[in-house]
């Protein structure tokens, strides 16, 4: 048979046609399912290969003081963002990036880590670029093929310093923050500014607003193309504003006139709602430095500075309340019943009191002989706390002051503050210094001495129920806000009026703190304390010094609460007073339309010039016996 | 008209549809240029093509009308010049491209060629000669054993630059052109059975099951083939099963990442699966109708690699949609049928064979480059004919199509 015969060819042929067919039906059919049947798929993924999401920072709300005066916005400011891509490609383009910016190796170990993790998310190198760097990254675009340069809004703070404590800064969230149940992952992606101490931290989720999100496509080298216009634009919203009880001009004034050598914290409410007007703690710190993302140099000054600046004395600076305890334990002898406001004590006071073996010192040497309930506050004397103390009793007095609240926190709306430390029962000495307490503990508890530390706010709280009816609602930041729990002093209101009387007394002539809070349109009350702590018994320091108060017109009810601190400050009457003073009577000037002075007190008056007319006329007593 | 038309390009239908389906590469490769940053390589590639295609059709013009005995006579002199610049591109071949790390191209000034495809043209007519000459049908290993190694010698220097898609075109050519003389399926499949069992031997369980059917195959087709026949292609599979793993260990890892990402993409979806998943989102995207000529996004964002030339049939897909790609399929189809007409027509055998030479070279290249962009046949780098990009592949695919029609008409 000849092998190329038309007969075998024609066989041949439908072989060849069979396995033609046989192959291009394969391909046919693939490409049926491809196209045909599974088209969907593809197109969804031809999608998201080239349609990348970006958020659109929402700017943060807006801060603003009880006039309404803007204390925390934001001004334009650039972030330079990464679009996600194969980690190799991303630490390739971060290395370049380092050549124009600075990069640390672990903000790329963490971006990276970033991605691994939350891959299609894009990836915030620089959540507020400085200008120039915006520029260097601008100018070399076809270079850098993911960078993305967004605008972003920046947080600006106004006063500085003067509010630090009260706004606390903003910072980038960190991969801790990220996973933590107070982020939701709806919110918070990489690279967002959130809140990170004070107001800004604990408004946080008010102050955020939501970000939105845009779709950009992007080519296989990640270079943005263009906007993708089929999906809607999310413009997100910008977070609430926020209005606080604080008045701006009086922190930056408390500012002003707190002695830049020392440290210790002020504390201004007001009695109508226990609102905080200021809240100054100082040193303090820029916010501002914080914005960019604080400069390593900076954050660790801040930290090895033994003055510690970061410190919010007000809320977490624990000091033995010293002599204006001394009103919780009148309060509750009162209470008590166990003496009557005009009722004198039996030992007169000669500079000391002994008890027992051993002999308890009054603060003044030359005694203050017999004092009723008013003379004794006015007077600070020891030796009548003494006996007060021991007549309620030790068990009575921890009971009472435990149920009033010495030992809880206040609630303040600040992420952090720290509880007092008052023993709720005998117990306490056994746990903490190991042994039974003596019947004489009683005696230095009763002048705010002893186991007991307590905030510069939860005074403030105190003297805010003294100012009012003995009812103190917690102090507030937020404008607006009622936190429920109204602490309750129990006190009979005249009682209360015989403890004002006491204050009233240190502030008037012959009283510890007189000519440093004499005002001319104000009458001031208050009272002083001088803090016995561990180094100033040691003789290395000097006691804090304290001065908690109430002012207001002559005629009528306080309209502020000022609780001073100074830190090794020595005296309550000559250093602390007359910042008390001088915060209340700024405040209250401008309150009822009087223009501001800055020669306030008696003491500034007589130190620039001649005794003020208006101090002659109210104590002409007092000039004669001067003369 | 249609007289004349005959008179001048003796296979009107098929020329016309070579014709037509270069024109639609040419738009297709346009297209591949219009991105959103173009860039001057393949956005003026078509205008390159386009002069490459007034070539290839002044050769075809010359070539259909050589005598056959020209073509006979050139045979051997080219066979063996293609064999020497095989050998010499192996030495002072480069890359080009894409390809920069393979060498298959010879270099003479700024003009560069692959010379694997002159030698497959070259193959062709030197098997065709060969196996012309016989009056028998090849129906033993030892018949087949030298026309085998006419193709092998190119075969195996292809391998070596290393390009696997045209050492394939070389196989599909041997396969073709064996059964064309006359060679029994049963033997073609024997000897196609050592890479089966090359591809097997990856399980080791498979690949005993494998051997012990092929055994038992032989034993029930003893009678037409010699004992050492039937031992020889039992050894060649065991040796196949047993080089698999030094062959694989000594493969770039790239080709065994082409292996691996074949059998699932998503294994290094960034790396070496990310071709042929770009592909087949591109093609997939398409859908029924397509995106429209030059608007596919995949191409115009740079996700497609190779876009003009290895995965041109992608930009089909993606633009044009199962329209364009069924469409595309019946041409190449209409094409290679009427190779085999052609074929059954002409009672010369050395005019058979070399239509069934360029018949197996085509389909392989269809079938490869088709397949790999759904994912049918790993990707190797493997051009598809009239529609690629590519110079001397097209003029060599022209010069084919002249010699096919040459040879069948005058036979």
């Amino acid at each position: 048979m000849n092998l190329y015969h038309p007969h075998s060819r024609r066989q041949r042929a439908r072989g060849l046609y069979l396995t033609m067919g046989i192959l291009m039906g394969i391909l046919t059919v693939a490409f049926f399912r491809l196209q045909v049947l599974r088209s969907d798929t593809w197109e969804l993924r031809a999608e998201s290969n080239r349609i990348r999401q970006l958020p659109i920072p929402a700017p943060r709300g807006t801060i603003h003081d009880r006039n309404g005066r803007v204390i925390a916005d934001n001004v334009p400011g650039y972030a330079i963002t990464l679009l996600p891509g194969p980690p190799d490609s991303i630490r390739a383009t971060l290395n370049k990036m380092s050549q124009y910016m600075e990069i640390s190796d672990e903000r790329i170990e963490s971006l990276l880590a970033f991605l691994t993790r939350y891959g299609r998310q894009p990836l915030v190198v620089d959540s507020d670029a400085d200008f120039p760097v915006v520029s260097a990254l601008q100018e070399r675009r076809t270079e850098f093929p993911r960078v993305y340069i967004e605008m972003r809004p920046r947080r600006r703070y106004f006063g500085g310093e003067a509010a630090a404590h009260v706004l606390g800064y903003v910072g980038e969230i960190t991969a801790n923050e990220l996973t933590s149940i107070d982020f939701s992952q709806d919110l918070y992606e990489q690279g967002m500014v959130v809140g990170k101490a004070g107001v800004e931290k604990q408004y946080e989720s008010i102050l955020q607003g939501r970000r939105g999100l845009k779709y950009v496509e992007v080519d296989a080298r990640g270079r943005i193309v263009g906007d993708f216009g089929a999906f809607r634009v999310d413009p997100g919203e910008g977070g609430e504003s926020l209005h606080l009880n604080i008045d701006i001009e009086l922190q930056e004034w408390i500012h002003d006139i707190f002695p830049k050598s020392l440290t210790g914290a002020v504390i201004a409410l007001d009695p109508e709602d226990g609102g905080i007007l200021a809240l100054y703690s100082n040193p303090g710190y820029d916010p501002n430095d914080f914005v960019s993302g604080i400069s390593t140099e900076l954050w660790q000054s801040l930290n090895a500075d033994n003055r510690n600046p970061l410190f919010n004395r007000v809320v977490l600076g624990l000091y033995p309340p010293a002599s204006t305890w001394k009103l919780a334990v009148a309060g509750i002898g009162l209470d008590l019943g166990v003496i009557t406001p005009d009722e004198k004590m039996p030992v007169a006071c000669t500079g000391s009191y002994t008890f027992g073996d051993r002999s308890y010192r009054c603060w003044d040497p030359d005694g203050h002989g017999f004092n009723n309930l008013a003379e004794a506050i006015g007077n600070s004397c020891d030796v009548y706390f003494y006996q007060l103390g021991l007549r309620i009793g030790l068990d009575p007095l921890l009971r009472r002051s435990t149920e009033i609240g010495f030992s809880r926190q206040c609630g303040i709306d600040l992420p952090q503050e720290s509880r007092g430390i008052f023993p709720s029962e005998r117990e306490f000495w056994e746990q903490r210094f190991g042994y039974a307490p003596r019947e004489g503990e009683v005696l230095p508890l009763s002048i705010g001495q002893g186991p007991n530390s307590q905030t510069p706010l939860k005074i403030a709280q105190f003297y805010l129920a003294l100012a009012r009816d003995g009812t103190a609602p917690t102090p507030v930041l937020a404008r607006g806000l009622e936190i429920g729990d109204t602490w309750a002093l129990d006190l009979d209101p005249g009682h209360m009026e015989a403890l004002r009387e006491g204050l009233r007394k240190v502030t008037a002539p012959g009283g510890t703190a007189h000519f440093g809070t004499a005002l001319e349109h104000w009458e001031v009350l208050g009272k002083t304390g001088t803090a016995e702590h561990g180094l100033s018994q040691a003789g290395f320091a000097e006691p804090h010094a304290w001065f908690a108060g109430m002012a207001g017109p002559f005629d009528g009810p306080p309209r502020i609460v000022v609780v001073v601190i100074v830190e090794y400050g020595e005296s309550g009457s000559a250093i602390a007073a007359p910042i008390m003073a001088k915060t209340a009577d700024y405040y209250l000037r401008r309150k009822y339309g009087i223009p501001t002075d800055s020669v306030q007190t008696y003491l500034d008056h007589v130190q620039i010039g001649p005794v003020p007319t208006w101090y002659r006329e109210r104590y002409p007593a007092v000039i004669g016996a001067i003369r | 008209m249609t007289r004349q038309l005959t008179k001048w390009l003796l296979e009107p239908s098929l020329v016309l549809a070579v014709f037509a389906l270069t024109c639609f590469g040419l738009a297709m490769i346009y297209s591949a240029g219009v991105v959103h940053i173009p860039n001057d390589v393949t956005q003026n590639a078509w205008i390159r093509q386009g002069t490459w295609f007034v070539l290839a059709v002044i050769a075809f013009i010359v070539v259909v009308r050589v005598p056959v005995r020209w073509i006979e006579w050139v045979a051997l002199p080219s066979y063996t010049l293609s064999i020497l610049l095989l050998v010499s591109t192996l030495v002072v071949g480069t890359g080009v491209g894409t390809a920069a790390g393979v060498k298959s191209f010879i270099q003479i000034g700024s003009f560069s060629f692959q010379s694997s495809e002159i030698a497959k043209i070259a193959t062709i007519l030197f098997l065709a000669r060969f196996l012309s000459q016989r009056k028998d049908p090849l129906n033993s290993v030892h018949d087949l054993l030298l026309p085998a190694l006419l193709v092998g010698l190119p075969l195996v220097l292809v391998m070596l630059q290393p390009d696997l898609g045209t050492t394939m075109a070389f196989g599909g050519i041997l396969f073709a052109m064996f059964f064309w003389a006359g060679t029994p399926v049963i033997l073609l499949l024997l000897i196609a059975s050592p890479v089966l069992g090359l591809m097997l031997s990856y399980d080791t369980i498979i690949w005993s099951g494998y051997i012990v059917a092929l055994v038992g195959f032989l034993y029930l087709f003893r009678y037409r083939l010699l004992l050492f026949e039937s031992i020889g292609v039992v050894l060649a599979n065991l040796a196949a099963g047993t080089v698999a793993q030094p062959l694989w260990n000594r493969l770039a890892i790239y080709q065994q990442n082409r292996i691996l990402v074949f059998l699932d993409p998503e294994v290094d979806p960034r790396g070496a699966g990310y071709q042929l998943i770009q592909s087949k989102v591109a093609v997939g995207s398409g859908g029924v109708m397509g995106q429209g000529f030059t608007l596919g996004s995949q191409k115009r964002y740079d996700f497609l690699p190779e876009q003009h030339t290895d995965f041109i049939f992608s930009v089909v897909g993606e633009e044009l949609g199962f329209i364009g790609t069924a469409l595309g399929i019946l041409a190449f189809c209409f094409i290679l049928g009427r190779l085999v007409h052609m074929a059954t027509q002409t009672p010369d055998p050395f005019a058979g064979l070399v239509v069934l030479g360029i018949f197996g070279a085509w389909l392989t290249h269809i079938f490869v480059n088709i397949g790999m962009t759904v994912g049918v046949v790993p990707i190797t780098g493997i051009p598809l004919p009239f529609v690629s990009y590519g110079g001397t592949f097209l003029l060599m695919c022209w010069i084919s199509l002249a010699i096919a029609v040459r040879v069948a008409h005058e036979g």
